[in-house]
């Protein structure tokens, strides 16, 4: 693997693997604390996210590397006019492996054209970011054990959801899984979605608007944040928004070993009273975040 | 330029009416200094309303844009006032800098000097730009 730009850039298989690595990084970081000593990531964020660019850095020291980079476009010769291309032409002499998150849509794939060192994709706009779609793949896995067979509900904005669209590009890829779309009517997921990923594929899905008469079915929760700007007016918006906000009274029928999901930063979708659930696993899939991205980097630089 | 009888150039038939226009800008026609004409709403048996093109001399054309097009397009290459060479056309797999994208969070939209590019998607036969997924406009 060169780069990381889509995730179905990875097989389901090298998705296989790096799950496996990211567990035994879990069980044996002595193990993995000098991997990547003397190699240095360089994470160019053009426009800032500080969660994602921990995540990476964290990642990169506990494997024994050093990070450098910048973490908003201000502080970059982007600010000047440079192109991502010459950009990436200096770092690529700077650094061993970089990753890069951007606003314009497609940013990371030019600059994977122009690379010598590997480009992963910490996120280009509304586009793709294929390691927090490792990073939800990480968490079912260690949740529910295997992805064969899942139930998997989306909830809330499935339609400008970008991670929701790549779970479910994803998830397609394994055996009988059938999905459950909750969202409302002006928020459902793109009909190109469905197409690609779920009809071609003869997945069983049920599109609803209500989460009460689903939930029961589920085995994965996957939370989304409706926002206030997608609607059209604020009497749609204030209609709904209550709809889409789990709380412990919407879990009552769930199942006891549902896996509650969220990509976070939350605002209001899950009620703080639902954290202390032990279904509640949005917490711990940020923490899963750190160790798919250590194994992802060993991957690409080829030191696993 | 008597518009029947071509000795050497290039005749573009089978044009869906109305459509010639369009290719004559994407193939850059109006930088020709040989005759070209366009004829508009020539009536056919098989399509009821065509356009034709033709070129008075042999030049290179892109046929990807035809093909893009429509693939049911014929090129004929008339040599001595004779079809010398049919040439066959097939939707391309991809197009490169015949199409700009309209999405204005697309990266082609600041990036100089980049490629324009996009793939045909097999399932369902649109064209996609490469960098940020968004179908070719029509
Ligand atoms: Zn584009």
């Amino acid at each position: 693997m060169k780069h990381l730009i889509d995730i179905l850039d990875l097989s389901a298989e090298e998705i296989d693997e790096l799950i496996a690595v990211a567990n035994d990084i879990m069980e044996n970081p002595q193990y993995y604390q000098e991997k990547c000593r003397y190699k240095k990531l360089a994470t160019l964020f053009f426009e800032p996210s500080t969660r994602t660019r921990l995540s990476f850095e964290a990642a990169m020291l506990e494997l024994g590397g050093s990070v450098l980079g910048f973490s908003e476009a201000a502080s970059s010769s982007a600010a000047k006019g440079e192109s991502v291309s010459d950009t990436i032409a200096v770092v690529g002499g700077y650094a061993d492996i970089i990753a890069m998150r951007h606003p314009k849509e497609g940013a990371p794939l030019v600059a994977a054209m122009k690379s010598s060192v590997p480009i992963i994709n910490a996120g280009d706009g509304g586009h793709n970011h294929p390691t927090q779609t490792l990073t939800d793949l990480l968490t079912i896995k260690r949740e529910k054990g295997y992805f064969d067979g899942l139930t998997i509900g989306f909830c809330g904005d499935l339609k400008f959801g970008r991670t929701v669209h790549s779970l479910i590009a994803a998830m397609s890829r394994y055996a009988n899984i059938r999905y459950v779309l909750i969202s409302p009517e002006e928020l459902k997921v793109p009909s190109y979605v469905k197409a690609d990923h779920i009809k071609s594929k003869h997945i069983p899905y049920t599109q609803t608007t209500s989460i009460d008469s689903v939930i029961e079915e589920l085995d994965v929760l996957y939370m989304t944040r409706v926002q206030r700007e997608r609607f059209f007016n604020e009497e749609d918006y204030l209609r709904l928004k209550d709809s889409y906000i789990l709380t412990l009274d919407k879990l009552k029928n769930a199942k006891e070993d549902l896996c509650i999901l969220h990509p976070l930063p939350r605002v209001n979708e899950i009620a703080t009273a639902v954290d202390d659930d032990p279904r509640a696993c949005y917490f711990k899939q940020a923490r899963y975040g750190k160790y798919i991205r250590m194994a992802l980097i060993l991957k690409m630089l080829e030191v696993c | 330029m008597k518009i029947d009888s071509i000795t050497n150039g290039i005749v573009i038939d089978h044009i869906t009416a109305g459509k010639a226009m369009q290719i004559y800008h994407m193939l850059n026609l109006d930088a020709l200094d040989c005759s070209v004409a366009l004829l508009r709403n020539v009536p056919s048996e098989k399509m009821g309303k065509k356009d034709i093109i033709k070129i008075d001399e042999e030049i290179d054309i892109n046929l990807d844009v035809l093909g893009y097009i429509n693939p049911n397009i014929t090129v004929d290459i008339i040599k001595n006032g004779v079809v010398a060479e049919k040439k066959h056309l097939a939707l391309p797999k991809e197009l490169h800098n015949i199409l700009k994208c309209k999405n204005p969070r697309c990266i082609t939209t600041t990036e100089q000097d980049i490629q324009h590019i996009f793939r045909l998607s097999p399932s369902a036969g649109v064209y996609r730009c490469i960098y940020c997924d968004t179908k070719a406009a029509d």
